[in-house]
């Protein structure tokens, strides 16, 4: 750590993590209601595990943005933050904001919770994702302008390199999409149209802005290779998904009343996205095969890799296998969205956040990285829970395909719920392989508790790790 | 850069290949609207596009004998026909608007106006990239041995050129 104010990051991503934690316990709950339909009724209907399931994941990757915003900005900069104390006073703002609304959530029926929050004055509630009382969505505008203005001043005073720039460039854009959250039009075209201005031009649009940044942070730290090279390739990666993904966002469109040339246009654009993401993928292996250094932090380099290929075949793969107009005709809203969802947050969005925890936390507890034994603790963390989250993303894929056929196909299709009964022993697998995820969640966890004297390079057990992930 | 221009292909080709398969799909319906279309102003503007790319080779000529002013000059006539390519375009737009031509009209007008579209701001973004061109080479800042931005430049506006080339006789002239 080179700046002192960088440590602000810390608190982001300890809260991430326990916001993750919060994540899977309540996938595992709702999980387990797709199968045992009354399971925890009344207490936590599945709509309300949903939403908290959904919700917590966007909040716990917007604390992990932060944080590694707030750590990379001022290294990259080359100069302190431009006022730490704001940056802790928003951690807290968001925290107690964020807990307050998942207890709402939990605590009180949404219309109620509805009534309270001044929902009459703006309503902004009740549509999916977006489920946050209006006090929530802003305070969360109030914490991203407030960090932006952090952030801004800090790169405007400083060193501007591509990496920063594209962070920026990406925060500000997650912050402004926000913003169409508020609008709320009685045209359920108009609503849904802008609706997925946010839910999706997020993950496909900006989003990738930030990921393709911190993914070369990590890559430029742990490799040594010459940041003129990774920046060449972080500028057509992301001047790829930009392209792709603001005109690819026409997929959405098929189908809730816009225009029929969009059937053409979402298609075409949709199906070029996975370009980027595959770029990710060979920049990441490019650049560690490429390395002029070996860093001792094993286990940050194997997120890195994983990151990229998880998100290529997660977000890319699996966003093409239903992109195409004639195949979503079948499939919009499906388990097969379900399975691309899972795959995708985790491989492109959680894994590129953890990327950075792994690379930054052993740096701001003082050492270059941790001993051997808690990256090997590590490992075994992103092993279980990768291999997990593949799994899932397999048996919701079959469980989709099957729905699919039983409930849209043929002379006499089914109906929803015969069709989910049809497909339960699916929902038993993914429930039991989301265990395994919990499990490695937990291990990964513990590896922050396991002390030790910090790696070197040359150590025999978390190289090893390493060679495999590259051979 | 290469990566770029293969990947501004690839979406063409997909492009392209959509158009086929649409077409195939209601070829009296394409026909139809395809006689519609004026052919005229197309080939002017292939000419136009053509003989651009010509002044770009010039250029990229004079540049490989350190004849940096030459180079300029043979840019800034080759963005003037671009500009030429832009206005004749955009006249052709304001023609079918004003007869109330849009996107939704059909599948034929839906592929000649997305992709006419898509086509024209490569045209304007090959402009903005030559006139960045044009501009350092104007000041000396490109040497015999050191001209890789030129080059680069001039590849973008090949490419652009060439997929108006298979634009062109696909939408306007094919039957």
């Amino acid at each position: 750590m080179k700046y002192k104010s960088q440590a602000v990051a810390k608190p982001y991503f300890i809260a991430a993590i326990g916001l993750f934690l919060g994540q899977i316990s309540f996938g595992l709950i709702m999980g387990l209601q797709y199968v045992v339909g009354d399971f925890l009724f009344p207490a936590i209907p599945f709509n309300v595990a949903r939403m908290v399931h959904t919700n917590l994941l966007i909040v716990w990757l917007l604390f992990g943005f932060m944080g590694a915003a707030y750590y990379l900005i001022p290294e990259e900069s080359e100069r302190e933050l431009h006022s730490p104390k704001l940056a802790l006073a928003m951690f807290w703002i968001f925290l107690v904001a964020g807990a307050a609304t998942i207890l709402g959530y939990l605590l009180v029926p949404y219309a109620t919770l509805a009534e309270l929050t001044g929902n009459n004055l703006l309503a902004t509630m009740g549509r999916e994702f977006l489920e946050q009382p209006l006090p929530t969505k802003v305070g969360i505008v109030i914490v991203a302008l407030a960090m932006l203005y952090n952030l801004s001043m800090t790169v405007l005073k400083g060193r501007k390199t591509a990496i920063n720039l594209v962070m920026l460039l990406g925060l500000w854009g997650l912050a402004i999409f926000f913003l169409f959250s508020f609008y709320n039009p009685a045209n359920l075209v108009k609503d849904k149209f802008y609706w997925w201005w946010v839910v999706h031009l997020w993950v496909e649009g900006v989003w990738e802005l930030i990921m393709g940044s911190m993914l070369a942070f990590v890559l430029v730290k742990v490799t040594g290779v010459d940041r003129e090279v990774i920046e060449k390739w972080l500028y057509v990666i992301i001047a790829m998904a930009l392209i792709s993904g603001l005109i690819g966002m026409g997929h959405h469109y098929f189908w809730i009343g816009a225009p029929e040339y969009w059937q053409w246009w979402g298609s075409v654009f949709s199906a070029l996205e996975p370009i980027p993401f595959f770029m990710m993928t060979v920049f990441a292996f490019n650049m560690v095969s490429r390395r002029r250094r070996e860093h001792p932090n094993k286990a940050a380099v194997l997120w890195a890799l994983g990151t990229g290929v998880m998100a290529f075949l997660g977000a890319g793969v699996w966003g093409f296998l239903h992109t195409l107009a004639p195949v979503n005709f079948y499939t919009h809203g499906s388990q097969i969205t379900a399975a691309h969802g899972h795959m995708a947050f985790y491989g492109a969005y959680a894994m590129v956040v953890l990327t950075m925890i792994s690379y930054t936390m052993p740096l701001m507890r003082g050492r270059e990285a941790n001993s051997p034994a808690a990256q090997l603790a590590e490992m075994w963390g992103f092993w279980l829970m990768t291999i997990s989250m593949v799994l899932i993303t397999l048996f919701l894929t079959a469980a989709g395909i099957l729905q699919v056929w039983l409930q849209r196909m043929g002379a006499s299709p089914m109906s929803f719920m015969a069709a989910q009964d049809q497909i339960s022993l699916f929902y038993w697998m993914r429930e039991i392989t989301g265990l395994f995820f919990f499990l490695g969640l937990l291990l990964y966890i513990g590896s922050f508790f396991i002390k030790g004297k910090p790696a070197t390079a040359k150590d025999p057990a978390t190289a090893r790790g390493l060679a495999s992930a590259t051979a | 850069m290469w990566f770029f221009i293969l990947a501004e292909l690839l979406v063409f080709g997909v492009f392209f290949l959509a158009y086929a398969f649409a077409r195939m799909r209601n070829v009296e319906l394409f026909n139809a609207s395809q006689l519609e279309l004026d052919r005229l102003s197309g080939a002017i503007n292939t000419v136009l596009l053509i003989s651009s790319s010509y002044f770009v080779v010039r250029a990229v000529d004079h540049i490989r004998h350190g004849r940096s002013r030459a180079c300029a000059h043979w840019l800034l006539a080759a963005m003037t026909l671009g500009g030429a390519f832009l206005v004749v375009k955009m006249a052709e737009f304001i023609a079918k608007t004003e007869a109330g031509i849009s996107m939704s009209t059909n599948t034929f007008y839906m592929f000649y106006l997305g992709l006419g579209f898509f086509h024209f701001m490569h045209v304007v973004l090959g402009m903005v990239i030559l006139g960045a061109v044009t501009l350092k080479a104007w000041k000396g800042g490109y040497s015999a041995t050191d001209h890789v931005g030129v080059e680069t430049g001039a590849a973008y506006w090949h490419m652009v050129d060439l997929v108006w080339i298979i634009l062109f006789p696909l939408i306007y002239v094919l039957h």
